[in-house]
């Protein structure tokens, strides 16, 4: 089922950014084509958080055209990109702490539901059917990620896991293209690994659309991964598969250092 | 049906409808039955106008996070909005409940206003700087407004500022006159009307908890970037809160505003504006109910204390440090924790398996 | 000449303002609070001094001195009975409790020295210097304030950049946690700052006082208010950005009254406040925080 088709959902060129006149990233370059999964791996502080935060907008890149789902997101938000279909997880954990989880899920239907203000608290008939439907698709997200048990549980009280889960959950509840997950499996134990390598190819294959993650636990980016860069000091170290990326010196180098 | 009405999420709103209801009731039969001092009647409308702002502060401070010290600020541009616009009509609106809702509906809608405009600088702020600005543009409207000569006659409208060159005649009527502020105003505030906008206000604040922009201002609360990464905008969501808050305390103002016959600008203060702040965050932030009785409770308990004559301050700012003091124990979480445990209990077992 | 002598009584207030500002900022740095009942340990501070002057007649180095000790003690015993226990807790909590510290002060005083008015006389007499032809008269007290300021903004800088007590309340504003590791005693550095900024809060009170002479339980609020705001339009947590904040704002203040309004001086100092904090959300000398993602 996958890479059947092979349109690029993203393509990055010369992607580059200075932070007070020290480069954090430069030249980097990436296409992916909608149904990767595609990995971003490197040692600490190579700058993979950084690439996540220019692609999400969170930083404006100093240099270099993002073309992401057919536009330049030259002088786009981190709304815009997230409206045009991109949508992300955190390295540290940002969840809506004192929501509850179903609503953190409805959180990413924010721009889903036409209702206004007004209509909001004067609760017309569309607002009704419009927050019935959006509870319909949080509970069948919620499922997914076998987090629906706890739909109305405050988001700070699950457990580390169960967390990182949910913030799955309510990106693709903006209905994204690409999927970017900033170190998924960080602080899970290996049977929630496997469970989460499992659920990152069915929701890939369920909604149809790319992903892009970053991750240390090399298990779960060698096992679901189709192709990955490798990133060092800034840079792209190479591209390719997963076999490709194990069998380069360059790349043990990196890792283990000279 | 009944699900909705009493079921974990839902629990708290029903608390809050039925406990304005049984007030009201309550003291309304001390009104009829005439067992109430002549004090506590007087203090009935301010009550209610405090609890209204309160609860405007805690769509601000507690549901949206942003910790504004110019709630009195907007209380009082309510009020003066309220006060002149009510004087103005007299004659031609007699209904003084109607003329009650106009002002009061006026008085909202102006302090929106101000509180967009007001939002726009300030909103870029945050934490200690965003309360420090509002705080500033609360003392600035205080003074602007003590420095404001409105009045009316058969000429038309008067009005100067800073020195009184208002010359009204006989007929005609003296709105705003300076430090003074309003005097002679027509008392048409009711305990009913009061009553009526705690409930519209827990309406519009419960329902909008419940809609999408609700669930917005709190998430942008809780974590702005994460906001941000789901398509949320932060600035129009931040506004919005803050609007509908400005809106809530201008209605609130006008009321109060409309219950004395002498108002004076000096009276919306900064310290007016942190004893707001004390009835939410005693009440425990953006706790509804908590709020409602504690304006309530801390409204009336200098008034109670009022036998004690001058000890009463003293005892009031006693007991506000020992709530603080007492509330942030750690021997008293671990005494609150223990009596959640049940609830805990239940979930870990649901994760167990 | 005029636009000189409205400038040097500016500097005068705004002195006055930026030794009450150092306490406001250095408590913050250290203690990440609002400390709401800074001004009114200046008024603690004025009783102190007027009763000690023109009660018991003593002299005015006695009475300085013995109004720095009591709001000294004053300041540590707050901090230890009503903020020590609050150090976990959120800020607002903090700040409430601040609230009710300065209702408490205020109260106390009415109930002890009840709320009419008493007037103090200057510590250094009324005179001043003429210049130009007595075209400028400079009186000593603005002087005295000046000077003051001066050596206290010295005095401070030297101490908290070359004394190990120095180094260890630049480490507790840094990270508290970090710095019990290494060692130092964060509750007692908490406390000196405390004790110095309300050591300061007593001379500003004398200075004020020297200045405006009417005393009441309310004194304290609006130059405390005022100096909050001194502290927060120089960056708040920064010593230089006090002592700037507070010699700017009194310089606003004093010009605003000569040249636009006597009613509006106070619209115009937050006005100006606002403005500087749009363009520098975190004041003149404010450091940025980021935020990593």
């Amino acid at each position: 089922m996958s890479n059947t088709n092979n349109t690029p959902i993203l393509e990055v060129k010369d992607l580059g950014i200075d932070f007070g006149g020290l480069t954090a990233v430069n030249n980097f370059n990436i296409t992916i084509n909608k149904n990767d999964i595609y990995g971003l791996i490197g040692p600490n502080g190579a700058g993979k958080t950084t690439v996540f935060n220019m692609l999400t907008k969170v930083y404006t890149p100093t240099r270099g055209t993002i073309i992401f789902n057919g536009q330049d997101t030259k002088g786009m938000d981190a709304i815009a990109v997230n409206k045009l279909g991109a949508a992300r997880t955190f390295q540290n954990i940002r969840l809506f702490n004192e929501l509850t989880v179903e609503d953190n899920v409805k959180i990413g239907m924010h721009n889903e539901l036409t209702y206004s203000t007004l209509e909001g608290i004067l609760r017309t008939p569309k607002y009704y059917k419009q927050e019935k439907a959006a509870h319909e698709k949080a509970i069948e997200l919620l499922k997914i990620f076998n987090l629906d048990e706890f739909a109305d549980v405050q988001a700070k009280s699950l457990p580390y896991g169960a967390q990182r889960r949910l913030e799955i959950a309510r990106a693709l509840a903006t209905n994204p293209v690409l999927l970017l997950l900033d170190e998924p499996a960080a602080g899970m134990n290996p049977t929630e690994t496997e469970e989460l390598m499992n659920t990152i190819r069915f929701v890939r294959d369920k909604f149809n659309i790319a992903i892009l993650l970053i991750e240390h636990d090399m298990k779960l980016v060698m096992g679901v991964c189709e192709k990955i860069t490798v990133l060092n000091f800034g840079q792209v170290l190479m591209t390719g598969t997963p076999s490709e990326v194990q069998s380069n010196p360059e790349v043990i180098k990196a890792y283990i250092g000279d | 049906m009944f699900k909705k009405i009493f079921d974990k999420k839902h629990r708290g709103r029903t608390f809050s409808y039925l406990m304005v209801l049984v007030a009201y009731v309550v003291i309304e039969i001390m009104l009829s039955t005439k067992s109430m001092s002549s004090l506590m009647k007087n203090l009935l409308v301010p009550c209610c106008c405090y609890i209204v702002t309160a609860l405007a502060l805690n769509l601000c401070v507690g549901l949206s996070g942003e910790l504004s010290l110019g709630h009195a600020g907007f209380m009082s541009i309510g009020a003066y909005t309220g006060i002149c616009f009510s004087g103005f009509f007299e004659s031609s609106i007699t209904n003084p409940i109607v003329r009650l809702i106009l002002a009061m509906m006026i008085a909202a809608a102006v302090t929106a206003l101000f509180g967009f405009l007001i939002g726009i600088p300030v909103l870029k702020l945050s934490g200690d700087y965003l309360a420090i600005v509002t705080l500033a543009f609360c003392q600035i409207i205080a003074s602007l407004i003590n420095n404001c000569y409105l009045g009316f006659d058969s000429n038309g409208i008067q009005f100067s500022f800073i020195t009184n060159n208002v010359n009204i005649e006989a007929t005609g009527k003296m709105l705003l006159s300076g430090p003074i502020g309003a005097s002679g105003t027509t008392r048409i505030s009711t305990f009913t009307v009061g009553v009526v906008l705690i409930v519209i206000t827990l309406i519009v604040i419960y329902n909008l908890m419940y809609s999408k922009n609700g669930r917005a201002i709190m998430a942008c609360r809780d974590n702005s970037i994460a906001a941000l990464s789901v398509g949320v905008s932060v600035t129009k969501t931040k506004m919005l809160a803050f609007v509908i808050s400005a809106a809530i305390a201008g209605a609130a103002g006008a009321l109060y505003g409309l219950n004395f016959s002498t108002l004076a600008p000096a009276k919306f203060n900064f310290n007016q504006s942190i004893l707001i702040l004390v009835y939410v965050v005693l009440g425990g932030l953006g706790n509804i109910n908590g709020t409602i009785i504690a304006a309530s409770l801390l409204y009336i308990l200098p008034e109670k204390l009022r036998g004690l004559q001058d000890y009463r301050m003293i005892i009031y700012s006693l007991v506000l440090i020992a709530i603080m003091l007492i509330s942030n124990n750690q021997k008293f979480k671990v005494f609150v924790e223990k009596n959640t445990k049940l609830f805990k209990n239940k979930f870990t077992k649901k994760e167990a398996k | 000449m005029v636009f000189l002598s409205y400038l040097i009584t500016g500097l005068g207030l705004g002195s006055v303002y930026a030794i009450i500002a150092l306490g406001y900022s250095m408590v913050y740095g250290i203690a990440k609070m609002l400390n709401f009942a800074h001004g009114d340990i200046i008024m603690v501070g004025s009783y102190v001094a007027f009763f000690v002057l023109y009660r018991f007649g003593l002299s005015v180095p006695v009475g300085i001195i013995l109004s720095v000790l009591v709001c000294t003690v004053l300041g540590v015993l707050v901090e230890r009975l009503a903020y020590k226990p609050l150090r976990q807790a959120s800020s607002l909590s903090v700040l409430i409790t601040a609230i009710g510290v300065s209702y408490f002060l205020q109260n106390g005083a009415q109930l002890l020295w009840s709320s009419s008015q008493k007037m103090f006389k200057s510590v250094v007499g009324d005179g001043g210097i003429s210049l130009f032809g007595g075209k400028l008269t400079l009186s000593y007290i603005t002087l005295v304030t000046i000077l003051t300021c001066i050596l206290i903004m010295i005095a401070l800088t030297l101490f908290i950049n070359h004394t190990s007590t120095g180094r260890a309340m630049r480490a507790c504003s840094e990270d508290k946690g970090a710095a019990q590791l290494m060692g130092i005693n964060v509750n007692t550095t908490i406390s000196i700052t405390f004790a110095i900024g309300s050591a300061l809060a007593a001379i500003a009170a004398v200075l004020l006082c020297s200045t405006y002479p009417s005393i009441t339980p309310t004194l304290g609020s609006m130059p405390g208010i005022k100096a909050f705001t001194a502290a927060v339009f120089g960056g708040i947590g920064s010593i230089p950005g006090a002592f700037i904040g507070g010699l700017l704002l009194g310089v606003i203040e004093s010009l605003a009254k000569a040249y636009i309004s006597t009613q509006l001086s106070d619209a115009v100092v937050f006005a100006v406040l606002i403005v500087v904090l749009l363009i520098k959300p975190t004041g003149l000398l404010g450091k940025k925080v980021s935020v990593k993602v």
